[in-house]
């Protein structure tokens, strides 16, 4: 993968416990070209909201990152100071954070939460310049000028997500990391906030990372797909391949659980459960629930390799010093 | 703020008062003492024959309207305190319990109101800054002391601090609240010495207090830190003393204020006790001495008024709380 | 890195064990005393009044002639009995309104909430004064400990109730009620043990309010006269104006013990707030 505009190469976000290490991320990589739709799913655990907020270092303790190096730009994120963290937070880099639920400040009113996020980014101006700056925004995501006057608390969830998503944009970043937008609304409200993201992210030219569990959302969103299983990246494809031909078996199977509108069938799951991310099992951590398992996938951990171009997977089906096929 | 608003909460406010004042009218009732008598027996403690107590004590019942029917001491009671009218002294005769408490009242308000305030102030300050990580360990180390002086109640930290203080070093006054031989007055020498008097005092009501207030500060700004609000207050950029005033102060402190307008009657049932041991001249010390002389309609008196200023303060602080609190419904 | 993990998890336990630690001392304190004090010296006008400190009487004798030591050995349990009797009737109080109040909701819960907000607002020395001189004289332990329970269950309802607020909409709570348990059986089976943390809390805080509230009752010369209680003690001590004297072996002491007492109290009180929210913990 050429250089794109986000790098992230082996990060591994560990939490240290009174009852052990809980490993949530474990070594992930990938690239992120500009103006591309990344979707980062898997079901809870997985790891892939901890990936999202480690990029933006909001890991508290006793989480902590690691190893692993995160570039935007080729600035070495994990390397800033503090201060110089803040910039890039919003500046460059954006959060989409689920406004549905607690994600605003209860006493403030949202337009008020917007400008002080401009005013700490050195952005001078007015009191009537930046009334100006926020109906604008909130008008580009679909909401009324009044909105910014009004509190959290008075807004609906898709409103609020609305407002989540004007204060993302606010100061034109080169990426934006969407965690859950849209899992606590209905699925109106859902296409409809997706609409908008696409939109402002298109006129943008931003990258876009979006974390989630829907694949259906996925699907209509993205213009490529990661999957990730108990803090591993286990596939990486462009989305209609991963569509047309899964390739990791819990990718598969992930497919496999969609119920479809043509064929009436019956719904399948995918048996087992996830692995404890304290005491993971040796070799592939998929190994105790998947239907090709082999010797090897007992020892030995597969690493996430290109076996065709621009598809990458981590499993020992797809080659390996001692495989074929 | 709408007017429907203001009436309820005035309108629980006359009810808490109406309550109380029934309660104090019952209760007395209700013992087999006999407040008149027992005065009486004190006042003639040089013996009078049985004849002559009988016929004093009816006259004085009767002064004291205790003769008549049980419903009509009630309404008369109910609007004599609506006109302010406690009654009478029994000891200080014919002085009137409304005029004591009027003399006694300022220093109580004075003493309490400022000792409450300073200490939810500097108690909620250090709490607030305990819980936040960029404060040096200093300050945190202040914590466990703190919290040992709050386990002392009020007065008896007052002992100590007069020991302390006015015995062992002549720093501060003994007690009362102005040097023997001054008068009341509003000169500078005079408030001078009033404020020297009220300093142990004060002292041992905010010393004994804020470490409550620092406790409940810090836990609320603990919890409010693990809010969704403030990992997106974070992901924003913002500096972090805005992070730390408005986002996390401004919705921890939403919780102290409720806890202070509760902790009224606790503060004022501490602050009784801290003048009785300093002989401060406030309400608290003529509720002590009418307890030790037996005067009933001052205990009554005094009693009702407390309950009536706290009930004052604590509607006060539930209009405020909707100012503060845009998402409480009116 | 595990050293301060290790510690963190210590200190949660520590607040509790240090507060546990300190009670079971004052217990013993009472229990133990009398083996090697000669208690009999709490009476008065056993020894020779006014002594300072000696051999004999380590902590001297007061005015009417009571050993100080023997007094403290033999009131620290009984100002423990005060605030274990009111303590027990508050929290039994409490629990009833608290779980009623909140379960059935209704009229029943605006009263006795109410009630309990207003009972709060109040100051609670006044409502003892009231009682306690309309009952004048003939105050033992017992009846000051009934007394002060009148104090002692304002908090133990307000935390159930809001506790039981919560859990009542909870799924399990739900499913016991469609499945017709009835609503005594739901809070005894299925709220009481979820609450137990709760309810360990309140009960440590009604000791503690009713323990104030009898040292405050009897510094104004309220509680009991013949009975030597720690706040009869220091009220004695009032009334003989020996800190003005300078006696600081007979008001000290009682004091000590008090803070002694109520420090052992609010540890217990935030080592189980510490279980029972772990963001409270310490973090690294």
């Amino acid at each position: 993968m050429s250089a794109g505009v986000l790098e992230v190469k082996d990060l591994r976000v560990y939490y240290h416990t009174s009852h052990g290490t809980v490993k949530a991320v474990d070594g992930v990589s990938f690239s992120l070209a500009q103006n591309e739709r990344l979707g980062l799913v898997g079901e809870s655990g997985s790891g892939k909201s901890t990936t999202g907020l480690a990029i933006l270092r909001l890991i508290k303790p006793p989480g902590k990152i690691e190893q692993g190096e995160v570039r935007l730009d080729g600035i070495d994120v994990l390397g800033l100071s503090e201060a110089e963290m803040r910039r890039i937070r919003l500046g460059a880099l954006a959060l989409v954070a689920q406004g549905a639920m607690n994600s605003l400040n209860p006493v403030m009113r949202v337009g008020d939460q917007i400008t002080d996020a401009l005013v700490d980014h050195g952005v001078r101006a007015s009191a009537r310049e930046y009334a100006d700056r926020i109906g604008q925004l909130f008008e580009r995501v679909g909401l009324r000028r009044e909105i910014a006057n009004r509190f959290p608390h008075e807004l609906s969830g898709g409103m609020k997500q609305r407002v989540c998503i004007a204060l993302a944009i606010s100061l034109r970043p080169k990426v934006i990391v969407a965690d859950e937008p849209t899992s606590a609304l209905d699925v109106v409200v859902q296409r409809q906030v997706m609409d908008t993201l696409a939109d402002v992210q298109t006129d943008l030219g931003a990258a876009v990372i979006l974390i989630g569990h829907d694949m259906g959302l996925m699907a209509q969103f993205v213009d490529r797909l990661g999957v990730m299983y108990a803090g591993e990246l286990v596939e990486v494809s462009p989305m209609e391949d991963v569509y047309a031909e899964p390739l990791h078996p819990y990718t598969r199977l992930l497919i496999a659980c969609l119920p479809s509108l043509e064929q009436k069938g019956v719904f399948t799951g995918i048996p087992g459960l996830p692995p404890s991310l304290m005491s993971p099992p040796p070799g592939c951590p998929f190994h105790p629930r998947c239907p090709h398992v082999m010797e090897r996938c007992r020892i030995e951990r597969p690493v996430l390799r290109q076996v065709q171009s621009d598809r990458w997977v981590a499993c020992h089906l797809f080659g390996g010093e001692a495989g074929a096929e | 703020m709408p007017i429907g608003y203001v009436l309820r909460r005035v309108g629980v406010f006359l009810l808490v008062i109406w309550a109380a004042a029934s309660i104090n009218f019952a209760i007395p009732r209700l013992s087999p003492v006999d407040p008149v008598r027992e005065s009486l027996l004190k006042v003639t403690s040089l013996g009078a024959s049985q004849g002559e107590m009988d016929v004093l004590t009816q006259t004085f019942s009767a002064r004291f309207g205790l003769d008549q029917p049980v419903w009509k001491q009630y309404l008369t009671y109910l609007s004599d305190l609506a006109q302010a009218n406690l009654g009478y002294s029994i000891s200080f005769y014919p002085a009137r319990v409304a005029d004591l408490i009027v003399v006694a009242l300022p220093w109580t308000i004075v003493l309490v109101g400022l000792a409450t305030l300073l200490s939810f102030v500097i108690g909620t300050v250090i709490g607030a800054f305990m819980a936040w990580s960029v404060v040096p360990r200093t300050i945190k180390v202040i914590g466990p002391p703190l919290l040992t002086l709050s386990a002392i109640p009020y007065y008896l930290l007052g002992l100590i601090l007069i020991y302390l203080f006015a015995f062992l070093t002549k720093v501060f006054p003994l007690g009362g609240g102005y040097s023997v031989g001054m008068a009341p007055e509003m000169t500078p020498e005079f408030l001078g010495d009033a404020l020297r008097h009220a300093i142990l005092p004060a002292l041992s009501i905010v010393l004994a207090d804020m470490g409550g207030w620092a406790l409940g500060m810090r836990g609320m700004m603990l919890t409010v830190q693990g809010e969704d609000f403030m990992t997106l207050a974070e992901a924003k950029g913002l500096n972090p003393g805005r992070i730390f005033l408005r986002y996390g102060v401004r919705n921890a402190i939403l919780p102290q204020f409720t806890s202070l307008a509760l902790s009224m009657g606790r503060v004022v049932s501490g602050a009784i006790l801290v003048e009785i041991v300093f002989a401060y001249p406030g309400v608290g010390n003529l509720l002590y001495q009418a307890i030790r002389s037996f005067d009933y309609f001052v205990i009554y008196g005094v009693a009702f008024m407390l309950i009536v200023a706290i009930g004052l303060a604590t509607l006060i602080l539930d209009l405020m709380l909707p100012v503060l609190d845009p998402r409480i419904a009116y | 890195m595990t050293a301060s993990l290790w510690l963190g998890r210590l200190l949660a336990y520590r607040q509790l064990t240090v507060g546990l630690v300190v009670i079971a001392a004052l217990v013993l304190l009472g229990l133990v005393g009398p083996l090697f004090v000669d208690v009999s010296g709490a009476k008065v006008g056993s020894a020779i009044p006014d002594l300072t400190p000696s051999r004999e009487h380590p902590l001297g004798t007061d005015t009417v002639g009571r050993d100080l030591l023997s007094v403290i050995i033999v009131g620290t349990p009984l100002t423990l009995t005060i605030g274990l009797i009111a303590g027990v009737i508050g929290l039994g109080i409490g629990s009833v309104f608290g779980f009623i109040g909140g379960y059935y909701g209704g009229v029943a819960d605006n009263v006795l909430h109410g009630a309990a907000d207003v009972f709060l607002t109040v100051p609670g020395l006044l409502i003892l004064v009231v009682i306690a001189s309309a009952t004048k004289g003939a105050v033992n332990v017992q009846t000051e400990a009934l007394v002060v329970s009148a104090l002692a269950w304002m908090w133990p309802t307000r935390t159930i109730r809001s506790q039981v607020l919560t859990m009542r909409e909870r799924g399990y709570i739900q499913v016991a009620r469609f499945s017709g348990t009835s609503g005594a059986r739901i809070i005894v089976e299925e709220m009481m043990p979820n609450l137990l943390p709760y309810l360990a809390a309140s009960f440590v805080g009604a000791v503690a309010t009713a323990i104030l509230a009898s040292i405050g009752l009897e510094a104004l010369g309220l509680g009991p006269q013949n009975q030597p209680t720690l706040g009869m003690t220091i009220y004695w001590g009032l009334y003989y104006t020996t800190v003005m004297r300078g006696l600081v072996w007979w008001w000290l002491p009682p004091i000590l013990i008090i803070v002694l007492i109520f420090v052992g109290l609010f540890s217990i009180s935030a080592g189980l707030d510490r279980i029972m929210n772990p963001r409270l913990r310490s973090t690294a």
